[in-house]
């Protein structure tokens, strides 16, 4: 490890010290309605990072984040859900076994949301084989009829999603603590996999896949990696969604959520992990401040009702406009290192001379 | 299972698969000149429907009048759309066009929402539709009569359209090469705008045929045809007109049999039209009449 290195993975310790004394504080102080809006801020940090991976840094258009969710979500509501309330939760139809005979104590949290990470890299490893071979589009066709797919499935089969109703009664275990340490590990995993060669070479993909595969990038192999870990951790982000509002349902993971991360990837700047952090959170508090928008709203003669629906007409002009106009994002491809950070320090104090 | 009721399966069956069929080739068009996913495509279809409703339920016009204008409509839309979106983004990465045609299918349905209402709304059938007839001891619905007649019907006016005019011929040389069509003197945006007129009329008309076979229409109602319809394309071979039509009957008798044979799993036919795509691009990802693309540097 050069000095470099050292100092930067000293730094990033720092950084996360600094965070846990942060969240520590917040924990203490913080409302619970600022404390929600951070928790959701995060778990969009995780969700965002891990899109950005396969739609930013790989340049291959997922459609799926939305389904690999629903899976994460639903395997930890099913594992950590007790075993009283399943029996009340399942009244249509009981809970199959082996998930009627067991649930996880509190302190196997951890492994549950693995699991439920798991479980949607698995997912997203089967979708991958048949469409990450192939050039062009079928990775967007297929993932988008997954998340929908998934959505049927949810409501179909009720031995084991319990089907529209959903499952309610989920211990809340999901705090400041779990949110803003997945955020920050995962953002850790992934910038260092992307600083790799492994992540070189999933650039190289995303810029030219002919001039890619001649310099010795296996495509396929590159490509599924990618979209597996992807996969990962969008099912963990889900896994800490459904503990954070201790309910799942089919309707929480539908084709908006996806929509909503790719408004994120976008905004921050496709390829850039920085920006996905940076506007995971501005989302998360302008998604608040435009509950406005949905308010009655009387211009001139006309007078919208109240429909939730508006902010997402807003956002989806906001996504075109973007992709017209400026279609770099905040930060484009940039990133914020600890380099880049001395340097400016640094620059500031010679000018200051 | 009977052989008169067999027989209306297959009714059924042909005139779903001809309503993808209507959907899939605008799809197939559109991805064979700017290589990209119209993601807005399904939602169209959906206006088409409301345009119709709105025309007939409250401009009181008569039904054929209303369908013709709600068509025209539709087609504007996709011209506007093309201009406005994804004209300026033609030279831009396709991930791009594929997320600006994502935001556009998602303006649609929320301002679709918005406007009027997630809450379903029936759909005036003229009389044409709602008669019975008897054929060979099977009752048919006028629907499921006239629905692939007409739709058949418009399928070849579209063959003839692609590949007995000039304009035809003019979009299948923007397909295979856009560079030297345009060296040719082809003013290739007017031919990509008619591309999305014809392809956005078909998915008005299919709209308005779904709406008389299923006449609840809802802002929502294009997501599904529209992704099983690009799923016909693909089955069909992707580019491909004629394939997009064999992929659509493939994908609509496919759907209707196993409703009809296995009716327990209803619920999950949404989720076999899947498994087919899987199926299809682990086997022949080019589809039945494709060709294997090469790309090169």
């Amino acid at each position: 490890m050069g000095r470099e290195e050292k100092r930067d993975l000293a730094l990033t310790l720092i950084l996360f010290a600094v965070l846990m004394l942060g969240v520590s504080l917040a924990e203490r102080y913080l409302n619970t309605y600022l404390i929600r809006i951070l928790n959701t801020a995060c778990i969009y940090v995780v969700a965002a990072v891990a899109y950005n991976l396969i739609n930013g840094i790989t340049g291959q258009f997922s459609l799926g984040p939305n389904g690999f969710m629903a899976i994460g979500g639903y395997t930890v509501a099913i594992l950590m859900l007790p075993l009283v309330q399943k029996e009340q939760v399942y009244f249509l139809q009981p809970l199959i076994w082996p998930f009627n005979s067991f649930s996880f104590p509190s302190h196997l949290f951890l492994l549950a949301l693995f699991l439920g990470g798991v479980a949607a890299a698995l997912a997203a490893l089967l979708i991958g084989i048949p469409t990450l071979r192939l050039r062009g589009d079928y990775l967007a066709i297929a993932t988008f009829g997954f998340g929908e797919i998934i959505n049927v499935l949810a409501n179909n089969f009720i031995p084991l999603t319990n089907g529209a109703l959903g499952i309610k009664g989920i211990p809340e275990y999901t705090n400041l603590w779990w949110t803003v340490n997945w955020a920050f590990w995962s953002v850790f995993m992934i910038k260092g996999l992307v600083n790799s060669s492994f992540g070189r070479a999933l650039k190289a993909i995303r810029e030219n896949e002919v001039a890619a595969e001649a310099m010795g990038v296996n495509l396929f192999r590159h490509k599924l990696l990618s979209f597996v870990l992807s996969g990962f951790f969008a099912g963990v982000a889900g896994g800490l969604f459904v503990t954070l509002i201790s309910t799942v349902s089919p309707s929480l993971f539908t084709f908006t959520m996806t929509f909503n991360l790719l408004i994120i990837i976008v905004l921050g700047g496709l390829g850039s992990i920085t920006g996905s952090v940076v506007t995971a959170f501005i989302f998360a508090f302008l998604q608040e401040i435009l509950r406005e928008v949905e308010a009655p709203i009387t211009i001139g003669a006309w007078t919208f009702p109240g429909i939730p629906g508006m902010r997402m007409v807003v956002f989806s002009v906001l996504l075109v406009v973007m992709m017209i106009f400026y279609r770099r994002g905040l930060f484009g491809d940039k990133e914020i290192s600890w380099q880049l950070i001395i340097d400016r320090i640094k620059g500031r104090n010679e000018s200051e001379k | 299972m009977t052989w008169v009721s067999f027989f209306q399966q297959i009714m059924n069956g042909v005139s779903l698969g001809s309503l993808y069929a209507l959907l899939a080739i605008g799809y197939t068009l559109v991805y064979g000149i700017l290589g990209f996913i119209n993601f807005a495509h399904g939602d169209v279809f959906m206006l088409g429907a409301y345009f119709s409703f709105f025309m007939i339920g409250v401009f009181l016009l008569p039904w054929w009048l209303g369908v013709i204008i709600g068509v025209a409509l539709c087609a504007i839309v996709g011209m506007s759309i093309e201009r406005i979106a994804y004209r300026p983004l033609r030279d831009a990465p396709r991930i791009s066009a594929l997320i600006t045609a994502v935001g556009v299918s998602f303006f649609i349905e929320n301002l679709g929402l918005v406007t009027v209402g997630a809450r379903p709304k029936g759909f005036p059938r003229p009389e044409l539709m709602k008669n019975v007839y008897i054929l060979a001891g099977a009752r048919i619905q006028g629907v499921t009569f006239w629905v692939p007649i007409i739709s058949v019907s418009v399928l070849l006016v579209l063959l003839y359209l692609v590949y007995r005019t000039k304009m035809g011929m003019a979009m299948r040389a923007v397909s295979k090469d856009m560079e030297t069509t345009r060296l040719m003197g082809v003013d290739i945006d007017r031919i990509i705008l008619y591309t999305f007129a014809l392809g956005s009329a078909l998915a008005g008309i299919g709209g308005v045929l779904w709406a008389c076979k299923y006449p609840q229409i809802n802002p929502l109602m294009g997501t599904f045809p529209g992704w099983k319809a690009f799923t016909a394309a693909v089955v069909g071979g992707i580019g491909n007109v004629v394939g997009a039509m064999v992929g659509g009957f493939i994908i609509g008798l496919t759907e209707i049999m196993i409703v009809a044979f296995f009716p327990g799993l209803s619920g999950y036919r949404d989720a076999f039209v899947f498994t087919i795509l899987i199926i299809f691009l682990l086997v022949k990802p080019s589809g039945i009449l494709g060709e294997t693309l090469k790309e090169k540097v």
